[in-house]
């Protein structure tokens, strides 16, 4: 089964830490030397109770405050499946952190507290897990010890949810009754909530099917590299090396070079492994083709009848990153989409999203950090993209300070609005 | 041929490319630890049939295990690949930073000096590390591209944010990158791959007979550079070593296992990290290993 990357996101009182804790203390993957050093710094810090937090909350300052700053990414396996976790702040102040790691798993937690239900921080959680089109959501509903287990507290979540996440585009949402502390339904089933009948968190992450939401359809192949070896034994060989961002390529397929639009056929595919025949979304490999075209970093290969859009003129969803200096509709940022570099100015914000409760906020003239807009924006080449929604790779891109160097902004392509 | 590592592996290989393509004086640094030795093999394949478009580089404190020396040396002329040698021996004698003293002294810390030096003097502006985030607390919250400032500083509240599979290298003439393709990879599936390509490794990694004493609980071994301490008995004893770094700071552990199968039997049911078993570096403070990385340490 494939890793499985998953991001967890709310904030320690939400009970975010006990889960990641009891989720690799379950597993087994806490280690001897790890639990003495926490124990040790609890102690030593006069708590009543071991501090699971300080597992995943390595930075001083973050020790120091009790809060999560950053992503800290940690490692479980159990027989079925390996995971990744890239446990998320919640504090609305590092959105920017959180997005950086929710922007590549394959599902995200969002913690509920069974006792306050769906609160801003909710709602604001599950916005950025639509945005950033992360296939599938877990919305854990802990604490559930603390109001009985009753299910009708659990229902009412659930219901209070739903009516909010219709407005969002959500494909996959499964709601799970737990408590983190006591273990229930966290790795093994609960004794106390016999009225549930779905899995287990554990179980629901060692099943959950992921090999769908790539995109294997629309074939999309950025060349990252050119592999010319200056070397006696391979006088002739010209590789273009990359990761296949979209659809199956194979030896054999005709495919068209993009900007030049010529048309070749591959005859060859090399892998970190060996030669192959076919090339999956995610796999790094190299093309040879058959003819001799001139082709550099940048280009992007597809099938002649399915080409991506190609444009100068682009509209995006914005999450502005950069604490420094806010967005300047008219400035020149440097943006990079799959492997081409190029400049960009943003021409216009045509509304700022409210990230607390989804209004659009109009007559706006720029973004501050963490603020997400509506935008359009000018490019000096065309870029070859498709819908976010579509394929999150050659969907998505980032606007770079010149000046600084700061990653100032993700965004997101979307069709124009007509 | 289809790995169970596959995903990793196009992962890693992806970052390498994308740090050839992007920078223009990329360097590896190469130990002969088995880490590094992962992150070459990956880095040749990433180029195949191509050699390898960039350098390595093994900062040298003197006081290496010798079995190690002699691998480095033998795997980079396999590879057909260039060997800088930052050398901290040479650090001191210029006077740069003074060698340690007394009973535990380890140069360990020093190399940060002589890394930084060796980057500026090559001008490298991009420096793969073979360092992964399950090793240690303050590497769990590093990105794979890391900034550094012209002192060679991170400043680990103030990351660039990292989103998707893109990576900012945007830098200043005189700062520079850290990039780290092993980010992902688990101590397991590091010895996965390592069984699976029949990768060569320093034999210090196989169980052998040597002369040990016990220090704060870990078996350090005797070399020209470590004396047994005052009192302590010198034991031979069947060992391993589960990391390979200054031989006055890496511990070594009680071991039978002789092949690879053996040992990724005894990873995968090892119940303390790699670091925690045998580094005496981390175990200096509660945020040892970001501290020395704030001031430019790997």
């Amino acid at each position: 089964m494939k890793r499985l990357r998953f991001a967890t996101v709310g904030s320690v009182d939400d009970g975010k830490s006990t889960l990641i804790g009891r989720l690799l203390y379950d597993s087994k993957s806490i280690f001897e030397d790890q639990l003495e050093h926490i124990e040790a710094v609890s102690k030593r810090r006069g708590d009543d109770y071991v501090d699971l937090s300080l597992l995943t909350d390595g930075l001083r300052a973050e020790r120091e405050q009790g809060i999560t700053i950053d992503v800290a990414y940690r490692y479980f396996a159990t027989p079925k499946r390996s995971f990744i976790i890239a446990d998320c702040p919640g504090h609305i102040q590092y959105t920017r952190n959180m997005i950086t790691g929710a922007s590549n798993v394959d599902l995200a937690i969002v913690l509920v507290d069974a006792r306050t239900g769906v609160v801003e921080q909710t709602r604001r959680h599950s916005l950025l897990v639509s945005l950033l089109g992360v296939p599938h959501l877990v919305i854990c509903v802990n604490k559930m010890d603390l109001v009985g287990y009753d299910q009708r507290r659990f229902d009412e979540i659930r219901t209070e949810f739903e009516e909010f996440a219709s407005r969002l585009e959500l494909q996959d949402v499964t709601f799970l009754p737990i408590s983190a502390l006591a273990g229930d339904n966290v790795v093994a089933r609960s004794n106390n909530m016999d009225w549930f009948e779905g899995p287990t968190l554990l179980h629901h992450l060692e099943n959950v099917y992921t090999a769908s939401d790539l995109n294997r359809i629309d074939v999309r192949f950025p060349v990252q590299y050119v592999i010319r070896p200056q070397r006696a034994e391979y006088p002739d060989y010209r590789g273009y090396a990359g990761r296949v961002a979209g659809g199956v390529l194979r030896v054999g397929d005709d495919v068209m070079v993009l900007p030049s639009g010529l048309t070749t056929t591959i005859t060859g595919i090399d892998s970190p492994l060996g030669p192959r025949e076919s090339a999956e979304p995610g796999e790094a490999v190299t093309l040879l083709l058959a003819d001799d075209l001139s082709i550099t970093r940048g280009d992007m290969i597809c099938r002649p009848n399915n080409r991506p859009r190609a444009s100068q003129e682009l509209e995006a969803m914005l999450c502005w990153m950069d604490d420094a200096a806010p967005l300047q509709p008219g400035k020149i940022y440097s943006i990079k989409h799959t492997t081409r570099l190029a400049r960009a100015k943003v021409n216009q914000v045509m509304y700022r999203l409210n990230i607390s409760n989804l209004h659009r906020e109009t007559n706006v003239n720029g973004l501050a950090m963490n603020e997400i807009g509506r935008v359009t924006l000018h490019t000096t080449t065309p870029l070859f993209f498709d819908d976010y929604h579509q394929n999150r790779v050659t969907g998505c891109f980032i606007l770079v300070d010149e000046a600084t160097g700061q990653t100032a902004a993700a965004g997101m392509l979307l069709s124009p609005r007509t | 041929m289809k790995s169970a590592l596959g995903e990793l592996i196009d992962e890693s290989v992806t970052i390498i490319r994308e740090v050839a393509a992007e920078f223009e004086r990329p360097v590896l640094l190469f130990s002969g630890g088995k880490d590094s030795v992962v992150m070459l093999h990956l880095a040749a394949r990433a180029f195949a049939p191509a050699r390898i478009p960039f350098p390595v580089m093994h900062i040298d404190t003197g006081h290496n295990f010798p079995e190690v020396i002699e691998f480095r040396d033998r795997c980079v002329a396999e590879m057909g690949v260039q060997l800088i040698v930052g050398s901290v021996q040479a650090s001191i004698d210029a006077g740069k930073v003074a060698d340690a003293t007394g009973p535990r002294a380890s140069r360990n810390t020093l190399q940060t000096v002589t890394l930084l030096d060796s980057i500026a003097e090559h001008r490298f502006d991009a420096v793969f590390g073979g360092a992964r985030r399950d090793e240690e607390r303050a590497r769990a919250k590093e990105r794979v591209y890391s900034h550094r400032d012209s002192f060679g500083q991170w400043d680990p509240k103030n990351q660039r944010p990292e989103l998707w599979g893109i990576y900012n290298g945007r830098h200043k003439p005189d700062e520079h990158f850290r990039v780290f393709p092993l980010s992902n990879w688990t101590e397991l599936d590091i010895w996965t791959f390592i069984a699976e390509f029949k990768i060569d490794l320093p034999t210090i990694y196989y169980a052998h007979k040597r002369p040990v004493f016990k220090r704060d609980n870990m078996w350090m071994a005797i070399t020209e550079f470590l004396r047994a301490d005052d009192g302590a008995p010198v034991q031979e004893m069947m060992v391993r070593f589960r990391t390979v770094g200054d031989a006055t700071c890496t511990a070594a552990i009680e071991s039978s296992a002789s092949t690879v199968a053996d040992i990724l039997a005894e990873t995968a049911v090892s119940r303390v990290t790699e670091r925690g078993a045998t580094r005496a570096d981390d175990r200096m403070s509660e945020a040892g290993m970001e501290d020395r990385k704030r001031t430019g340490y790997f």
